[in-house]
């Protein structure tokens, strides 16, 4: 679950990490009202994305009646393909350097990693990785003030930067294990006289670790179907595309849509049903796929927990009580596979064997036969 | 020959007691696994279909000689659960559980690692000795003893490639699933290393995914020590870049982890890349001919 800017901010400060004075609004009076107290500020539009800059979603000004035109101007739009609904009025502040510093998992080391730059700022991704601080970090130790040393030596930084960005440094990778963080960045972190502030926050928490962070803010960055698809326990995905698509896994579900693809399809979804689904989820699962009106529906079921005839109970399920009026074509094999299809001719379908003819025909009903 | 398990693996199971548990513990068993144990705690003393259950895992390691355990535990309690087998002396630990948090298990595969255990997962289907022991939940029928190592970020896709490997005369040595989570024990190199030195084993199957940098590593370790022939089949080539496709490593980010740069990197190491599963068997029969 990715945090707004402005909840990233408010648990900085709550971990000792020093942020620009400021406040967040959802009107445009309340942005005024913020900037009449602060002076020279910025106004940040609040979206689960970067790169706001470049796509005009930050401005300055002095004047309280300018920070209110910048917010009404901001709010409600869209940007990166996200709505606007809030905006962070902070100080402005006065910038000598910029730097990056993040702590993330790496996957391939199993263990957290500091990232750490003296050039940070826009063009992060692009820094050569002579200029990028790269220490693992050992769960069992935590961070150690040796490591926090040898990342502000490796930064080039002596004195009370140094000392400042340690006391960062620490207090980022305490809420990174307390709140079972995925990704805690901060970019750039701003050297401004002799102070050093945090001017950007982002923040992930690891979804799987929610259950025990009941506290925390909930940001909801799924669409109205994929909401819905979580609900039931699916994992689901909206692509494009007009073929809807149903597997069991998602490697499989991945490999169904790249069949799609390369018989010249275009996939209208990534639905991974899960393992061992039964007939009702399975049901639902297939109404989630009718809702979005696709012109055929491919269903691809290798079945090792899941079986075969709970697929195929679902589907006549689905067919005598809701009606199915696309074409759908399925793959069926695997546990209880004799009863699934026994089931699905006397409704009328042939399951076929080998997902890859069962793609093509999919392709085929939903291009007209054009590929 | 085998790797990781074997006909003479002792196996707990640690939740043998819930509805998953004992399903698959007679699976198992149908399979020629030798479940020696189960631990579901408050159930000491009852069994499952004769395997005794015991309270905690240092009880049923005071009755048994353990060698290996496997986990039918719900995430939130998964970390303890995996603890425990470690303390335990456990040397192989078979995590299947989804949904463990990220934090949780780079506590466990630090312990495991200071402790020597061997973890398979999480969010793994599990591994098997073809016609020796399986360790995990995938469907028997498919897992007919052969010379292809298989190894899979990724479970149904990789019984799949199996199925498809099977319908073409290949059997498998051992299949191993390293699980679909961001962070889990075994990885591609480590495996590809045993199945290397594994005399049962002529020609190995890789089956990954995009995103993440395990199969680029692969590669480079592929290069300088793998001389058996290898090849792979990778999922995802039409995911849009940004969207998370289900597991958990499975996202294109910030460019990396792409289709294209995993075959250029898989391409330069001699390994040849199906694209699509039914491609694999004429790749493995052209690989064995040279």
């Amino acid at each position: 679950m990715k945090l707004f800017e402005y909840m990233g901010k408010e648990l900085f400060a709550r971990y000792g990490i020093p942020v620009p004075e400021g406040g967040v609004a959802a009107t445009a009076a309340e942005a005024a009202e913020i900037a009449g107290k602060i002076g020279s500020v910025v106004v940040k539009s609040q979206i689960l994305s970067g790169k706001r800059g470049k796509a005009g979603g930050i401005g300055f000004t002095e004047d309280p009646q300018e920070a209110a035109e910048l917010a009404s101007r901001m709010l409600g739009s869209e940007l990166r393909g996200f709505t606007v609904d809030k905006v962070l009025v902070e100080q402005k502040l006065k910038i000598d350097r910029e730097f990056y510093l993040a702590l993330t998992v790496d996957g391939a080391a199993r263990k957290p990693v500091i990232l750490a730059s003296a050039f940070g700022g826009m063009d992060i991704e692009d820094v050569p990785e002579e200029h990028m601080v790269r220490m693992h970090l050992d769960v069992t130790i935590g961070l150690q003030p040796f490591v926090a040393r040898e990342v502000v030596r490796r930064l080039g930084v002596t004195g009370d930067v140094a000392r400042q960005i340690s006391a960062i440094l620490s207090g980022l990778y305490k809420m990174f294990v307390e709140l079972d963080a995925e990704l805690v960045e901060i970019n750039p972190l701003v050297i401004s006289g002799d102070k050093v502030i945090a001017a950007d926050a982002k923040v992930t928490i690891d979804d799987d670790a929610l259950f025990r962070h009941k506290d925390l803010p909930v940001v909801e960055e799924r669409t109205e179907a994929e909401k819905k698809a979580h609900e039931l326990g699916l994992s689901y995905v909206e692509l494009d595309g007009d073929i809807a698509v149903m597997a069991n896994g998602a490697g499989i579900t991945m490999a169904t849509l790249d069949l799609i693809q390369y018989y010249g399809g275009k996939p209208a979804n990534f639905l991974d049903a899960g393992g061992g689904a039964g007939v009702e989820p399975t049901a639902k699962a297939l109404e989630l796929l009718l809702s979005k009106n696709p012109k055929a529906i491919l269903i691809n079921i290798f079945g090792g927990i899941t079986r075969c005839d709970d697929v195929a109970n679902a589907f006549a399920y689905v067919k005598q009580n809701i009606g199915i009026p696309v074409p759908v074509v399925i793959r069926l094999v695997g546990t209880n596979e004799d009863k699934g299809r026994e089931i699905l001719r006397e409704n009328g379908i042939e399951a076929y064997k080998f997902m890859h003819e069962a793609a093509a025909k999919a392709v085929e009903i939903a291009t007209g036969g054009r590929n | 020959m085998a790797i990781y398990i074997n006909e003479h693996t002792n196996v707990l199971i640690q939740g043998i007691t819930g509805n998953q548990g004992t399903f698959h513990a007679r699976q198992m068993v149908k399979y020629g696994t030798r479940i020696v144990a189960g631990v579901s705690p408050g159930k000491g003393g009852k069994d499952v279909d004769g395997i005794p259950v015991y309270d905690t895992v240092a009880a049923a390691a005071e009755e048994h000689r353990l060698d290996a355990s496997i986990l039918f535990i719900p995430a939130p309690f998964a970390k303890d659960a995996a603890f425990e087998a470690i303390a335990a002396g456990i040397k192989v630990l078979v995590m299947l559980p989804e949904h463990i948090p990220v934090h949780d298990a780079m506590a466990i595969m630090a312990y495991a690692k200071s402790n020597g255990t061997v973890v398979v997962g999480p969010n793994t289907f599990g591994l098997v000795s073809s016609g020796k022991c399986k360790i995990g939940i995938m469907p028997n029928q498919f897992f007919i003893p052969g010379d292809i190592g298989v190894v899979s970020r990724s479970g149904t896709l990789c019984y799949e490639i199996v199925g498809n490997l099977t319908a073409a005369g290949y059997g498998t040595s051992t299949v191993v699933g390293l699980g679909g989570d961001r962070v889990v024990g075994l990885n591609f190199i480590e495996v590809l290393a045993e199945m290397e030195k594994d005399a049962g084993t002529k020609a190995i199957v890789m089956v990954g995914e995009i995103g993440g940098s395990a199969e680029e590593e692969a590669a480079a370790f592929i290069k300088g020590h793998i001389k058996k022939p290898v090849i792979a089949y990778l999922a995802g080539k039409s995911a849009p870049p940004g969207k998370r496709m289900g597991h958990a490593g499975a996202i294109i980010e910030r460019g990396k982890g792409t289709f294209e740069g995993k075959v250029q990197a898989l391409n330069a190491a001699g390994v040849p890349v199906a694209e699509l599963p039914f491609q694999v068997p004429e790749l493995v029969a052209a690989a064995l001919k040279k």
